[in-house]
């Protein structure tokens, strides 16, 4: 038995004012079941992903508030990893159907992050981290950059390394109509942008975003020709920055994938495509390595030399990534799903990569306390 | 048709450089240069919105000899009067020797407090139940220390005397376009203003300037090049250069009018200081296109030509926009609070 992804569903990400979480969860629900041709009855368990929302809107039960806009008595659980929470529903509603105990599920990453101060989601999102870092007045650009600091230190990793994955990024997500920014960025604007955390700039960060996304999972024979997912693992490691055994690099996501490709017999030569966790630029060059696409050390390289860009070796965040296609915290995790789904069935359009059959997602919660890898083939 | 028969300004001369603000919060300055934010005007200890607005009002009065005595409606456009509830407009009109015969009234609404006005007036003078009327715009613009509004907001007033004739230019048309957004606003017994951030451009700013703007085009059927000039509430420099480029009108237009680089954003006089600065240069015969931008929300936009007597009035005119903004002392960050905290001590 696998588990096949039978419906996507997902609104344009951006500052959309005029759209309440509800409407949003709404648009991408509807329109991955649509997508599933199943009966909204047919759903017999229901997942949603949210980081912020008890904190900024005032509304829990985000669960039951899912199953309620399907029309549904089905079970429903909320999901929370701060960054991780859609790649760890996934990893749910996955071990709920190969359980045996149903067969199909959906799956939906929410988050209204707008219509707040900035102040207000810089605080909500230390929500992430841990207390000690909170009290000594850190914010995740900070976490991120002193990471960017060790790594650029150990490893002589450059500032237009870094900034190479804004453009890259940017470049993709001006061929995606759903991402929050369409423009392209140059090397040279990257580079002179305002300072956020030290070394990281404007460009380097990832946006505040309002957005939704949604995946139909169902059980499916092993002939199945739909897109299946065929690894889904998480693993964790301390909350706390300073609590790591390293700072460059994150060991929850090289566990998850090592546990990933076990599962799916394959190695990371074999990834056709990935969609990585840029919340800060520096992100996706830990990513790289961590994820085994190159040598400890060598991210840097890699995100200049344009392996990672729609058309090389092995492209990297063809929907934007975080960083262009904006980052609705609970969403990100399912866009990523739906992003490698589309790009396998050859509905990627302006930046459908060519023969892709194997694809993989990685999404991490706070400083890589949490992260999730799926793999997912046709 | 409505005429302008008479309007005057009057600029503070202290500024406060954006960089002054920006060293003392640690910011990077050079980000401002880059937004075309450099310095702002700031009233006085002794001055208000209603000592500001006066000046502006008697300098309106004698550029044409007009007894005060026929002045027959006098608004006050601000979102800074002194007084929750007390007029600011009989206070300017008794100091101005305007009345007892005269109706007097005070208007609010964000920065087109004042255009808003001139759309009344506009009734009042061309139904000939007044003869003339008076408008004024001011503002001692509020902000919270360290917060960004603190880089524009600024003080200055700007006054218009209306009448259905010998005008030195006419407002032809006008439309406005107002809706329920609330992108800036302070609730009563508040010291500062709050604002919604990123929500204060497109759905706010651009919404209402665009919305009004488009409105007035198409019920003059012109095109944004039948003007000679275009000036628009300006809250930064990004916003009504963009608003410019969007609608169709070139920086040649929108240049001569364009105060916010020089002196920030006095609110409810933004808009009219820039349709002053362009009276004061204006030939006969030439074209203005303004719109103004309240929060909460609304424009008000206005098609106006000058006629041939604008000349003479430019030549006896003293003290014109240009000057008042050479005329400037800078002050440090440290005066500027204190002028602040002195003009609050009511609260």
């Amino acid at each position: 038995m696998k588990v096949a992804v039978i419906g996507t569903g997902i609104t344009k990400f951006g500052e959309l004012w005029d759209k309440s979480f509800t409407d949003l969860a709404k648009e991408a629900i509807d329109a991955a079941i649509k997508d599933s041709k199943l009966d909204p009855q047919q759903i017999e368990a229901v997942f949603c992903a949210n980081m912020l929302s008890p904190n900024l809107l005032g509304q829990n039960h985000l669960g039951a508030l899912a199953a309620s806009i399907i029309g549904t008595n089905a079970p429903s659980y909320t999901v929370e990893a701060a960054c991780a929470s859609g790649g760890i529903a996934a990893n749910l509603a996955y071990q709920a159907i190969l359980s045996g105990q149903i067969k199909n599920a959906i799956v939906v990453g929410v988050e209204k992050m707008t219509d707040y101060t900035t102040a207000e989601v810089t605080l909500g999102l230390m929500g992430a981290a841990s207390e000690e870092e909170r009290q000594a007045g850190l914010t995740f650009p900070g976490l991120y950059a002193l990471m960017a600091q060790a790594h650029m230190q150990k490893f002589k990793t450059t500032p237009k390394q870094i900034a190479a994955v804004a453009v890259k990024n940017h470049y993709h997500g001006s061929l995606n109509p759903n991402a929050q920014f369409q423009n392209q960025i140059s090397l040279e604007k990257a580079l002179v942008s305002p300072v956020v955390a030290s070394p990281l700039t404007l460009f380097d960060c990832s946006p505040i975003t309002d957005g939704a996304a949604a995946i139909v999972l169902s059980a499916a024979d092993d002939s199945s020709s739909n897109v299946t997912i065929t690894a889904s693992a998480v693993a964790t490691d301390q909350i706390s920055l300073s609590q790591r055994k390293s700072l460059t690099e994150l060991i929850a996501t090289k566990i998850a994938a090592q546990k990933a490709y076990k599962q799916a017999e394959l190695k990371p030569q074999n990834i056709n495509l990935a969609e990585v966790h840029d919340c800060f630029t520096i992100a996706e060059i830990f990513a790289y390595e961590d994820l085994g696409f190159c040598e400890k050390g060598h991210g840097g390289k890699l995100a200049a030399n344009g392996a990672t860009k729609l058309g090389g070796k092995t492209p990297v965040n063809t929907s934007g990534g975080l960083k262009a296609c904006g980052h609705p915290v609970g969403a990100t995790g399912i866009k990523q799903i739906i992003e490698i789904t589309h790009q396998l069935q050859g509905k990627a359009g302006k930046r459908q990569v060519k023969n892709a059959k194997i694809g993989l997602t990685h999404n991490v919660g706070g400083s890589g306390a949490t992260a999730a890898v799926h793999i997912l083939q046709i | 048709m409505t005429g302008i028969v008479s309007y005057g300004t009057y600029i503070p001369h202290l500024r406060l450089k954006a960089a002054e603000i920006a060293s003392f919060w640690n910011k990077d300055p050079q980000n401002l240069e880059n937004l075309g934010i450099r310095e702002k005007s700031v009233a006085a200890m002794d001055e208000d919105s209603v000592t500001m607005g006066l000046e502006a009002a008697k300098q309106a009065l004698d550029r044409v000899g007009l007894s005060p005595q026929k002045i027959e409606a006098i608004i006050v456009g601000s979102e800074s009067h002194p007084y929750a509830v007390k007029p600011s407009s009989t206070i300017i009109g008794q100091i101005l020797g305007v009345g007892p015969k005269y109706q007097a009234l005070d208007t609010e609404f964000a920065c087109k407090a004042a255009t808003a006005a001139i759309e009344l007036i506009a009734g009042l003078t061309k139904s000939r139940k007044i003869s003339f009327g008076l408008v004024v715009g001011t503002d001692t613009a509020q902000s919270k220390p360290g917060d960004a509004l603190e880089y524009t907001a600024a003080g200055a007033a700007a006054a218009f005397i209306l009448d259905s004739k010998n005008s030195i230019a006419n407002i032809y048309a006008f439309t406005s376009y107002s809706s329920n957004t609330p992108d800036f606003w302070r609730r009563d017994t508040q010291k500062y203003p709050s604002h919604g951030g990123r929500f204060t451009g497109e759905p706010a700013y651009f919404a209402h300037v665009l919305g009004a703007s488009n409105q007035l085009l198409e019920q003059l059927r012109a095109k944004p090049s039948d003007f000679d000039y275009v000036v628009f509430h300006q809250p930064n420099s990004k916003f009504p250069s963009q608003a410019a480029k969007t609608l169709g009108f070139t920086q040649k237009q929108l240049e001569p009018g364009f105060i916010v680089d020089k002196m920030g954003n006095p609110y409810s006089a933004s808009s009219l200081v820039g349709l002053a600065k362009i009276l004061d240069i204006a030939k006969p015969n030439q074209k203005i296109f303004v719109c103004s931008y309240g929060s909460g929300a609304g424009s008000d936009a206005f098609a106006i030509k000058t006629t041939e007597r604008i000349t003479a009035f430019q030549k006896s005119a003293k003290n014109k926009v240009q000057d008042q903004l050479d005329a400037k002392t800078y002050c440090d960050y440290a005066h500027y609070l204190k002028i602040s905290k002195a003009r609050n001590y009511h609260l």
